[in-house]
């Protein structure tokens, strides 16, 4: 209703003392609000940034090679090499060890290729069965029937003084598949 | 009395609220709408003020790190005196929150509530069923439990399957490269501060916006919405046939209030709070995973898409069905509102609810998992082994220690990812049956390298006395002629 009333401003408001100071006010913020978001940002995304280059992942011990007959598949668990200190349980990760011969060996992700859940090994038949959407896998890890595109994810592993090794760190996912990254895929069953 | 009067105006002669209350409170509303059909988003009001108060109540017990919440919980359901009873108000409240959410959005739809001029009100309650179901996933992965570890992982993974983001979604979501004490955290400040901070934001918005356009009439077939009219046609409405909302309409919302506060304490009350289930241990592997049930029918979707789909599903499906309820008050912003001339309307949410329920009830059992236990726990039954030979019982022990019972069923129990096999041998020849066990196909692992011959022929040979009595087993006639070895005793195959 004010609005017809109100004059059009002189031309010499636009420029006028108050106005530039209003101006320079907000870019004076804006500049505050850039150095305050750089250091947010860097906090915000710093579980990104950690992982570049695979930053998370090192060598980690399963157990003696001796621990794993020939021939069999056995679980194993590893602590996860990041630690923090409220992680309680949720650090120790468990794996599949299939020793084929001699230090020859493929250690599996426990996370089904689907869907991330926990697959378990039944010797009897030599699969690999997952409890929540039905993807099964064969003793070489790859795919057999259900939901799964893949095989299992593998970890890269080296055998050193008779210590089983493996490259580990990092939830595998679909999309991310870390653990296989620089293994050989599963030859077909 | 005059006391209380002289405080509550010095109070007001600084907040000047009373007038704008009581504004509120008295705006006339249609009398029709003051029906039981329009009581749902006063419920769910309720039902969240209700999770906010249950909510603080748990989190001055409730510890967030990985390391002691399930410990935390297990204290709240059996040290803390009534803690059982909170935490179960707050987890039915979860669930009555979801339901009564998602009528009240049906509801609005088939009444036309969401056309002209009530389309921001609509989006913004499109926004609020969102964060509802944020709240309902962040506030399961606070029961800290194996269900929580593992629906983490299978959040993750799809996560993962955005294509160039994905891997940095998951770390961000994770907050570090595993479900870790960071990734409680994180749900825990979700849960706690970012989603509800913004639910009540919305809701404010979303109540802001219904008092100042008005409730929505009740819808008369024939009544057409037109954009030039409405808002004039809406005012005349209310001052002919309207009554102040206090009292003519709002005993109803308060009966029903009260009423599904009292439903959630007696849910609360008799089934106790959900879980927490085992620990969340990764190395603890015996265990089936599975989410509430506000997300069972994604469950089952995920188990029972063709794998090639299941990728592009879950890109596409969820932003375009956002999209969709989002632009559809643009879409359909004018014309009829009533139902009973919308029959789309009725059929496509006859349709999603019915699709809805009809996956919920399947992920109930999960035909689609293998029943890990089979194969030691449920026995081939007596009949089944009743006069047969060694060799069949051989197969039939083949059977069992070869855990061909975790997906396929025989007298109504082991699993059912398989076909059920009581009658395969009507299905199969032995020649299909030998392909079949070896090679596997039609979702079935192949067996080859597993079996020895001398189990693959004692486990076919069990497979084929399982037929009814009244019909025999499958046999190849082809073979039979082409043999000749007098085996052909069905009259239809003599040549």
């Amino acid at each position: 209703m004010s609005t017809n009333t109100v004059t059009a401003p002189p031309a010499e408001a636009a420029l006028s003392r108050r106005g530039f100071f209003m101006k320079l006010g907000i870019l004076f913020n804006g500049f505050a609000a850039i150095v305050l978001a750089l250091p947010v940002a860097r906090f915000l995304f710093s579980s990104i940034t950690h992982g570049r280059g695979n930053g998370y992942l090192s060598w980690v011990p399963l157990g003696n090679v001796s621990n794993f007959p020939e021939g069999e598949t056995r679980m194993a668990t590893f602590r996860n090499p990041l630690v923090m200190p409220t992680d309680g349980k949720t650090v120790d990760t468990a794996c599949w060890v299939r020793r084929i011969a001699g230090d020859q060996f493929q250690v599996f992700a426990i996370n089904c290729a689907h869907l991330g859940c926990p697959v378990r090994w039944f010797q009897q038949s030599g699969l690999f069965m997952c409890p929540c959407h039905g993807g099964a896998y064969y003793r070489d890890g790859a795919r057999a029937s259900g939901p799964p595109e893949r095989g299992l994810f593998e970890y890269t592993y080296k055998v050193e003084n008779g210590v089983l090794t493996i490259d580990a760190g990092q939830l595998p996912t679909p999309g991310d598949p870390v653990a296989s990254l620089t293994s050989e895929k599963p030859p077909c069953a | 009395m005059r006391l209380i009067t002289r405080v509550g105006e010095w109070f007001d002669h600084r907040l000047q609220l009373a007038a704008p209350i009581r504004e509120a409170a008295g705006h006339p509303v249609p009398r029709n709408t003051a029906s039981w059909f329009y009581v749902f988003g006063s419920a769910a009001l309720t039902v969240f003020l209700l999770q906010l108060v249950t909510g603080i109540l748990l989190a001055l017990i409730y510890v967030p790190s990985a390391g002691e919440a399930w410990s935390s919980l297990q204290a709240l359901n059996h040290q803390v005196a009534l803690g059982w009873f909170i935490r179960a108000m707050h987890g039915w409240g979860s669930n009555f929150m979801v339901a009564i959410v998602l009528i009240h959005m049906v509801q609005v739809f088939l009444f036309g509530a969401h056309k002209y001029p009530r389309e921001l009100t609509w989006v913004v309650g499109v926004f609020l069923l969102l964060m509802t179901l944020g709240m309902a996933f962040s506030g399961q992965v606070l029961r800290f439990d194996e269900d929580a570890y593992w629906g983490l992982g299978i959040g993750a993974s799809i996560a993962s399957r955005v294509p160039i983001i994905g891997p940095f979604a998951v770390k961000l979501m994770l907050g570090g490269p595993i479900i870790a004490g960071a990734t409680l955290s994180r749900f825990f400040a979700l849960h706690v501060f970012v989603i509800p901070g913004l639910l009540i934001g919305c809701v404010c918005l979303h109540v802001l916006m219904v008092l100042k356009l008005g409730i929505n009439e009740w819808p008369m077939p024939g009544r057409i919405v037109r954009r030039a009219t409405y808002e004039a046609e809406y005012h005349a409405l209310t001052k002919q046939d309207g009554a102040p909302f206090v009292p003519y309409a709002i005993w109803k919302d308060m009966f029903f209030a009260a009423f599904i506060l009292l439903a959630i304490a007696a849910c609360a009350f008799y089934f106790g709070p959900f879980g927490p289930t085992g620990q969340p241990d990764p190395t603890i592997i015996q265990t089936a995973p599975k989410p509430d049930y506000f997300f069972l029918w994604l469950y089952a979707l995920l188990s029972l898409l063709p794998p090639a789909l299941e990728t592009p599903f879950l890109l596409i499906c969820p932003p375009l069905v956002i999209l969709g309820l989002i632009l559809l008050p643009f879409l359909s912003g004018e014309g009829e509102k009533s139902w009973k001339r919308r029959p789309i309307a009725v059929i496509t949410v006859l349709v999603i609810a019915i699709t809805l329920g009809t996956f919920t009830r399947m992920a109930q059992f999960t035909p689609w998992s293998p029943h890990m236990n089979a194969w030691s726990g449920d026995p081939v039954p007596d009949r089944y082994i009743h006069g047969t030979t060694a060799l069949e019982r051989q197969g039939a022990l083949v059977f069992q220690v070869k855990q061909c019972r975790n997906c396929h069923s025989l007298g109504n129990t082991g699993g059912e990812r398989g076909p059920t096999l009581d009658s395969v041998a009507v299905r199969l020849t032995q020649d299909q049956l030998i392909r079949q066990v070896i090679q596997g196909g039609g979702n079935m692992p192949a067996y080859g390298n597993n079996l020895s011959p001398a189990e693959t022929t004692a486990l076919v040979a069990f497979l084929e006395t399982l037929h009814p009595a009244s019909q025999g087993p499958a046999r190849d006639a082809a073979l039979d002629l082409v043999l000749g070895n007098g085996q052909v005793k069905t009259s239809g195959t003599q040549p």
